[in-house]
């Protein structure tokens, strides 16, 4: 713990992460990648206040849920999710879905930020409308299912923008 | 108890009804409902429009058997608990959802251990009939798979952009 703690603070270069998503299933799937990032600054930004208590001690920050159907409520979501970047300033941002995490992809590039979008484990046939908008800004976009993806390479300049990959799933 | 629960969003009516049939005819009072805002009258049997996270774990908690739709959140809250889940995909043409994404994510976890698909009401009440009997899988980690927490700490660990 402590030989943990004097590692990070001897790092100024920690990562900073922000991990974005709407509730129920994106959201159990969200914090499924939770030991991915231990070594990392975890921002969390979803949409419940009792999310807050689920990720302490973790920073948690909402945003309002907003679906394609309340065009209004969408913008305001979005607006409310520029603002989470630009306080965060994150250095990578996750997002499982739906809304508010392909805003923050969207919108990562205001922060000089790099992104990965999961295509939720519920979209076993096809990528979701969402994924499909992500690919094209997402510098990774990842599907949970073999069949929807190529695998991922390991060498990060074989990866072609745009391109599914498949790497693990949160089940 | 057998948990039923149409998730955090909308409502399934014709999941509830199912179930509620079920019970009427079997005369088993052992089962709780979370309804979503749905008009369904669900007198008789302990039962909520909705429910807290912490009112949600505990009933995911004490339930031997578990009756949803084909939602992953759902799915993995049973997973990781060995509790044996029914689910019942949502219809879009009947409007209980948008698309019928619901239909893959239950073909896919049908392989899966504890997980049993009803295609329609009838399979519903048929699986409800085992329910004393339905075996779950091996509680699942709480976490994503190794390969993908590498693959994400690889990508974290890759240069980063202009900074």
């Amino acid at each position: 713990m402590n030989a943990q703690r004097e590692v990070r603070s001897a790092s100024k270069t920690r990562h900073r992460v922000l991990l974005v998503s709407s509730s129920g299933g994106h959201w159990t799937e969200l914090r499924r990648l939770a030991p991915a990032f231990d070594q990392c600054e975890r921002v969390w930004c979803s949409v419940l206040p009792e999310m807050r208590d689920e990720v302490a001690p973790d920073r948690f920050l909402r945003v309002p849920d907003a679906n394609r159907w309340n065009k209004l409520r969408l913008l305001w979501s979005a607006l409310c999710v520029v603002w989470v970047l630009l306080r965060v300033r994150p250095h990578v941002v996750v997002s499982t879905g739906a809304a508010p995490g392909f805003f923050a992809i969207s919108f990562a590039k205001l922060v000089n930020a790099r992104t990965v979008w999961i295509d939720s484990i519920a979209n076993a046939e096809e990528l979701s409308m969402s994924g499909r908008n992500a690919a094209q800004t997402a510098t990774l976009t990842l599907t949970q299912w073999p069949e929807l993806g190529t695998p991922l390479p390991s060498d990060p300049s074989a990866r072609q923008p745009g391109e599914v990959y498949f790497a693990g799933s949160v089940v | 108890m057998i948990f039923v629960t149409v998730g955090s969003q909308l409502a399934f009516d014709r999941m509830t009804q199912a179930v509620l049939a079920w019970a009427r005819a079997r005369q088993r009072t052992d089962l709780f409902f979370q309804t979503g805002a749905s008009s369904v009258d669900c007198s008789g049997f302990a039962a909520s429009a909705m429910l807290s996270a912490q009112e949600i774990r505990a009933r995911f908690d004490e339930a031997t058997v578990v009756v949803a739709h084909a939602g992953t959140g759902t799915i993995i809250e049973c997973m990781l608990r060995g509790t044996p889940i029914i689910v019942l995909p949502r219809s879009a043409k009947l409007q209980e959802t948008r698309n019928d994404h619901q239909f893959g994510t239950a073909r896919r976890f049908q392989s899966r251990q504890g997980v049993f698909v009803a295609w329609n009401e009838e399979e519903l009440a048929a699986l409800l009939d085992r329910a004393d009997s339905l075996v779950g899988g091996a509680s699942i980690a709480p976490h994503a798979d190794e390969q993908l927490l590498s693959a994400l700490r690889r990508f974290v660990a890759e240069k980063r952009a202009g900074r």
